[in-house]
């Protein structure tokens, strides 16, 4: 079954879409800023931590430990969270998710709704589906409602508005916010965030949050954040809907430890997050009297049963890899069509979804490793995005038309060429003779046709010289060693 | 010692000089260097752009080739990244026990040119000059894969002559990517572009690097824009020696 994924189904592969994105030149000195500085924090609260390899092995088996169990650790949260007081709901695909929340929202007569960041909900478009049944949706985080109010879409998963610089932020808000007058500096943009955003949550009586932990031996639930309106929205509020993929539930409360540590210094290079929230279930007179969990599927059981893909659910969402991605940082997260951008989003988006576009994901990379480098959970990115490409590839071969195309007809013609020494010289030859025509006056060749045309748009590439290696060793052996002594059994 | 030299698909066709400049180093060093004529590629490329099928004969055609060396040589960490990554899990798939065996023990005896230099034969001075000022690019594999830290720039040191300036953003890959050149282009090309700023800031005359796929695509875009910056193989600098002058 194919998973349903709120996403703009006519987005552009990814090397048209990177192609208008390079274009823009305040995003990308944006997200190289941005990426740059979140990059140098990492690095100094990383290199002080002694044990940080250890601490990425032991988050990596914990996660690992719960794809393993994750039909028993899930029974356990459900249990123990139903038992603190908690509603928990079980939802199939994204359709299912909304329906449910929806339907409490309903019975709830709430017309507004309080949102803190998550993008397990953007992942499902909750957003749209709530506005299309009349209920509004505030967005708090701050990122989040910079791109709510600029009408935009987030580029990354833990700072969405990475891509916007303080002007263009403040442009927004002097629009949105009715302030003609607002300045640019830090404290001028969180005053005026904070006071349009007090009002709501002094008033409206619901709220949807997303989760970064369950906890399956004490039903418990965790968020971290910065800026503490999250923490707004998870105690005001009367009624708490957290929306969370089956994937991010963790054994023991005690294996916070390790992921308190490892998060807020991969994702915004904080030794711990300003914010942590941590909740199980109600209690009489103190947050939310009302709390409900729908745990998402998504197409995540799937993932899970490709033995090969499926440490892509092992991921915190702590956007480390997008960080330090050489690609994201040329064009962030947009080129990348889906909520979860960068390294990530290459694998998770085309195993949430199928489609043309997002078979373009897995080659958004150059499979340098920068990624599996800084996970804190240890995932092998580059090898998992080969794998989707084998996959992509086999599916492709079932067509016609990938059949014939010229990739797959290239590779095949290289595949029998390289099982044989004396074809690879062969195919030399040829093309020594073959490049003649494409030879400049340089002595460089400046265009070639088809494909290989995207590698002259910006770069010479030097013609095969006359001799190969291989012709110039059988020479070279032959004056090196003359003769061979047939009297010693023509040892050389 | 008796070493087996691979010289990969690319050099053989478009970087002879390299091979020439590694057999030249070892030699030099008192060792018997073997061609076997019939070796081809690694099957990076197939296996990297997900013709994961196609590349399982190349993966076979090499480890039958070199099943028996004592050592192999091969002057480019991706394709040594290849073969240590992904042999033993394209032999696993194919459930066949004497394709794994032979992967298992091939595998300790492959060595990147820098690695077999310092690491295998204990070498840092290999007796080269090379009076120019000289910048090194490390390719990703060789820094995440390989880990080959400061290998081939404790060999740079050792060669009479030489500057070298160090690169900012060493760990910043430059775009190349194998067919991701291509089928990324535009994103491939931002990527160098960043990459040869930082190149040019240097002041070197001459980029090295232990694979010759980056500086292909390196030099691609320097030649392009005349800039008067060569690029050489680690093996070429390695090579070079006073009185032979330089080998163009």
């Amino acid at each position: 079954m194919t998973a349903e994924v709120s996403r703009e189904r006519l987005h552009p592969d990814f090397p048209a879409a990177a192609k208008n994105l390079l274009r823009d030149v305040q995003l990308r000195q944006n997200v190289r800023h941005a990426t740059d500085v979140i990059t140098a924090k990492r690095e100094v609260v990383v290199d002080e931590m002694e044990d940080w390899q250890a601490l990425r092995s032991a988050g990596s088996a914990i996660r690992q430990n719960v794809l393993d169990n994750l039909d028993s650790y899930l029974v356990q949260f459900e249990e123990a969270c139903t038992r603190a007081g908690g509603q928990v709901h079980w939802a199939i695909n994204a359709a299912d998710a909304k329906r449910i929340a929806i339907d409490l929202l309903k019975a709830h007569s709430a017309e507004e709704v309080l949102k803190v960041k998550s993008m397990t909900t953007e992942e499902i478009g909750l957003n749209e589906a709530l506005a299309n049944t009349g209920i509004r949706v505030h967005e708090t985080d701050l990122a989040e409602l910079i791109i709510q109010l600029g009408n935009d879409k987030p580029s990354h998963i833990v700072v969405p508005a990475l891509h916007k610089n303080r002007q263009q932020v403040r442009a927004i808000f002097q629009r949105e916010m009715h302030l003609p007058d607002l300045g640019d500096k830090p404290e001028d943009l969180t005053a005026a965030a904070r006071s349009y955003l007090r009002e709501k949550f002094l008033r409206i009586p619901v709220a949807i949050s997303g989760a970064n932990f369950l906890v399956a031996e004490t039903g418990s639930v965790c968020v971290v954040e910065s800026e503490g309106n999250g923490r707004m929205c998870l105690t005001l509020p009367n009624t708490l809907i957290t929306i969370a993929g089956i994937e991010k539930v963790i054994p023991r409360f005690r294996d916070l430890e390790v992921f308190l540590q490892t998060l807020p210094r991969s994702a915004t290079g904080e030794r711990m997050n300003p914010y942590n929230s941590v909740w199980t279930g109600t209690y009489p007179g103190d947050g939310p009297q009302e709390f409900h969990i729908i745990l998402l599927d998504n197409g995540r059981s799937e993932i899970l049963a490709d033995p090969e893909a499926q440490q892509t659910l092992k991921c915190i969402r702590c956007g480390a890899c997008q960080n330090v991605c050489p690609v994201y940082r040329q064009t962030g997260g947009h080129a990348y069509g889906s909520v979860y951008a960068g390294p990530i989003g290459a694998i998770l988006t085309p195993q949430l979804e199928h489609s043309r576009q997002s078979a373009s994901l897995p080659y958004a990379s150059s499979l340098c490793g920068a990624c599996y480098e800084v996970c804190p959970v240890q995932i092998n990115i580059p090898e998992v995005l080969i794998h989707l490409r084998g996959q992509i590839v086999r599916r492709e071969q079932a067509t016609v038309g990938g059949k014939v195309g010229l990739w797959n007809i290239g590779m095949q013609v290289a595949a029998s060429i390289f099982v044989s020494g004396d074809r690879l010289a062969l195919a030399q030859h040829l093309g020594r003779v073959g490049q003649k025509p494409f030879i400049g006056k340089s002595g460089f060749i400046k265009h070639l046709p088809l494909v290989l045309g995207g590698w002259t748009q910006t770069r010479d590439l030097m013609p095969l010289p006359e001799q190969s290696f291989r012709q110039w060793w059988s020479q070279h052996e032959k004056a090196s060693r003359p003769s061979v002594d047939i009297s010693d059994g023509g040892r050389v | 010692m008796r070493i087996s030299l691979f010289i990969t698909c690319y050099n053989d066709t478009l970087f002879p000089e390299t091979g020439k400049a590694v057999v030249r180093v070892l030699e030099r060093l008192g060792h018997q260097i073997e061609f076997p004529p019939d070796q081809t590629c690694c099957g990076q490329m197939h296996w990297n752009t997900g013709y994961l099928r196609e590349a399982v004969p190349i993966i076979r055609h090499f480890v039958d080739l070199y099943r028996d060396a004592d050592a192999v040589c091969i002057p480019s960490s991706s394709c040594v990244a290849m073969i240590r990554e992904h042999y033993l899990k394209a032999a696993v798939q194919s459930q066949d026990s004497a394709f794994i065996a032979d992967v298992e023990s091939l595998l300790p005896r492959i060595f990147e040119l820098s690695e077999l230099l310092v690491k295998k034969l204990g070498v840092e001075d290999v007796g080269a000059t090379f009076p120019h000022k000289v910048t090194y690019h490390a390719s990703c594999h060789s820094l995440r894969s390989l880990h080959l830290g400061d290998i081939p720039i404790r060999l740079l040191r050792q060669v009479r002559g030489i500057d070298l300036i160090g690169l900012q953003h060493l760990d910043r890959c430059c775009g190349f990517g194998g067919t991701f050149a291509v089928k990324n282009a535009d994103v491939s090309s931002a990527m160098l572009a960043e990459k040869i700023g930082d190149v040019l800031n240097t002041g070197a005359e001459v980029c090295t690097a232990v694979d010759n796929s980056c500086l292909m695509h390196l030099y691609g875009s320097l030649h392009r824009h005349a800039s008067g910056i060569r690029t050489m193989h680690l093996a070429e600098i390695l090579a070079a020696e006073a009185d032979r002058g330089e080998e163009e």
